[in-house]
């Protein structure tokens, strides 16, 4: 599903360059549940901006879904975003002063879909997500952390994407709403979606079947557990 | 598509109801304050410019020239070069007028029983009510006969007559002393507002013969008022005038003339003048509002663009496509400005209405034009400040604009 290829990425800041990538390979199938970990500035944010189509690598081959994205421009990408991929973010990234319902149904706006259809589907991927319906109404600023963060895993559920990418989905939480958070990924994946998860912490990186270590913009470790 | 663009519209500007009050409060004001200007400005001109016609339709005013003895020149007007004589003239022989009436006047101190005031006296003819659009309001103007037998008798003005007996009253067959000498109240004139120095309300009428006879003493009368039966034949009457005036005073060269002959349009002219003064003067105080608006509107979209810059990186994270995120900022601007421009247009017609309902001498006059330049400066600047920014925003990569603080 997912095969990156001697991904290189180089930032350049007027002379200064720096290589963030340095050459990354693997493949990453339908199902499972995949953790990246390694400490700040080893280059696993950068890898996550170019598995979510946020960013191109400067040299390599990310094919997703049989699709190159590496020469995309910017509205392809947006379109393959919006079909192929599902995020969720450390600061949750709700929209201010909206509904939990009309946050998740953000990812469908100018998609044709009828009103009624579109909150049909956001109130069963809330549901899926493990959201209280009666929390359904009320506005994203007025939702606790946990809560926060299942919307946008209700809104990353929406399109019905190939992959849920999560960016340090527990950074902002405390010990016991990040274990419920981390079990609904659990519970996700175990339904058949493909989760890949960026962290810095291993004992998040536990709930995962497969952890890939990168440091220094090169993959250190990769370990798939047996179930 | 066009109605999930006019919902999030919707959405995002009652989602944030402060910011977008706080924003189309800006526009309101710019708006209201340029067009509450200009029509003040347009009310202001039109009411100089009704008092100056409110003086006599299609009038032309001989005047006598400058006197010189001994190559000193006094002013002019100073002379006594015209008589009755010469009006006769002119209205027996002048096609085209329809009025003429000389004037003698003079201020003098007018008493009655308990009152006293200092104003014009106007020893005039019964034309002068014709020359000058003047009405009655009570009694009437003395006749010809009077004028003839030199009658002691007097038409006041309103305000002449509220300050020797009081608004309201009627003096009719009362007194007055002017100069020592008893005249007979016999009318009142209709009140018609200022017009400059020599105020019509604020004079007394006697006949001409009265007044040379009993007040000034001598046979030459102040000025001559002609009008003329329409405002094209203007022109002609005031050169026939000049003409035969030429002839009677024995004047064969024009320059050296005793007397001059001014037109209404001329005083129009002047008077056109200083309210174009008076309209650029205005113009500069509303492109000043509609510059302090214009930056107030500006200040309001930069702020709000930057700060939802991270909403516009979660919007093309999760794949919304920039087009979509250009319009909707388009649109939020286009609304803000417009919504804001209505109010504003009520706001600014309210006030000027205000300002015409407390302020009676002045009539505010609401001009489309102002409308249109306060509604088109503010709704090009709010759109472009409110969209050129989020344009900008929406071509960053989505990382940077979700980072950005």
């Amino acid at each position: 599903m997912i095969k990156c290829e001697n991904i290189k990425k180089i930032y350049k800041n007027g002379d200064v360059e720096t290589i963030a990538l340095k050459g990354v390979s693997f493949h990453i199938e339908e199902g499972e549940f995949v953790a990246i970990i390694g400490p700040s500035g080893s280059g696993k944010s950068t890898l996550m901006h170019i598995l979510g189509a946020l960013d191109v690598p400067s040299e390599g081959e990310y094919i997703l879904d049989g699709k190159k994205v590496s020469k995309m421009n910017d509205d392809e990408l947006s379109q393959l975003r919006k079909s192929k991929i599902g995020f969720v973010f450390q600061s949750f990234n709700l929209l201010p002063r909206t509904t939990a319902l009309r946050n998740v149904m953000l990812p469908l706006l100018y998609s044709g879909i009828p009103a009624k259809e579109r909150e049909i589907k956001a109130r069963k991927a809330l549901k899926y997500a493990g959201m209280e319906e009666n929390k359904f109404l009320n506005l994203s600023n007025q939702l606790s952390g946990g809560q926060m963060q299942r919307v946008a895993i209700a809104r990353s559920l929406i399109n019905d994407p190939a992959i849920i990418l999560a960016d340090e989905p527990t950074g902002n939480l405390d010990t016991k709403t990040s274990q419920v958070v981390m079990k609904t990924f659990q519970e996700l994946n175990a339904k058949g979606h493909t989760i890949i998860l960026i962290t810095h912490e291993e004992e998040i990186a536990d709930y995962a079947n497969r952890v890939i270590s990168i440091r220094d913009g090169v993959i250190e470790k990769d370990i798939t557990k047996k179930k | 598509m066009i109605t999930d663009l006019l919902k999030e519209t919707f959405w995002s500007l009652s989602g944030n109801k402060v910011r977008s009050g706080l924003t189309i409060l800006g526009i309101v004001i710019g708006i209201a304050s340029v067009i509450t200007m200009v029509s003040i400005g347009q009310g202001a001109k039109n009411s100089i410019e009704s008092n100056i016609e409110s003086i006599g339709s299609n009038l032309i005013i001989v005047m006598p020239g400058s006197s010189h003895s001994s190559n000193v020149n006094q002013g002019r007007g100073s002379a006594q070069t015209l008589t009755i004589e010469d009006a006769d003239a002119i209205k027996a022989s002048i096609k085209s007028v329809k009025a003429v009436a000389p004037e003698v006047s003079k201020r003098y101190q007018i008493t009655t029983k308990g009152n006293n005031t200092n104003t014009q006296i106007i020893g005039t003819v019964s034309d002068y009510l014709i020359a000058r659009n003047i009405a009655m309001d009570n009694g009437s103007f003395f006749s010809d006969m009077q004028i003839k037998s030199s009658a002691k008798v007097a038409v006041l003005g309103s305000t002449a007559r509220d300050d020797l007996f009081g608004a309201g009253v009627n003096p009719i067959g009362q007194t007055i002393r002017i100069n020592k000498i008893d005249f007979k109240v016999v009318g009142v004139t209709k009140a018609k507002g200022g017009s400059g120095f020599s105020n019509p309300d604020d004079s007394v009428y006697v006949p001409i013969s009265s007044a040379m006879h009993f007040l000034s003493g001598d046979d030459y009368v102040s000025d001559i008022s002609v009008a003329a039966v329409d405002q094209s034949s203007m022109a002609d009457v005031q050169e026939q005038i000049n003409q035969l005036l030429l002839n009677r005073h024995k004047i064969s060269d024009a320059g050296l003339a005793d007397f001059n002959i001014m037109n209404q349009n001329d005083i129009i002219s002047a008077a056109t003048s200083v309210t174009g003064t008076f309209t650029i003067l205005l113009s500069s105080i509303a492109g000043i509002s509609l510059l302090v608006g214009g930056i107030g509107i500006m200040n309001m979209m930069l702020t709000t663009v930057t700060e939802r810059t991270r909403e516009i990186g979660l919007r093309k994270a999760v794949g919304v496509k920039r087009i979509y995120i250009n319009l909707q900022f388009l649109a939020e601007a286009v609304a803000l400005t417009f919504l804001g421009g209505a109010f504003g247009v009520i706001l600014g017609w309210i006030a000027s209405h205000a300002v015409s309902y407390f302020v009676s001498s002045l009539s505010a006059e609401i001009s489309l034009s102002a409308v249109l330049l306060a509604f088109g400066v503010s709704a090009s600047v709010g759109i472009i400040f409110g969209f050129y920014p989020a344009r900008k925003a929406a071509a960053m990569s989505p990382i940077e604009a979700l980072r950005y603080e």
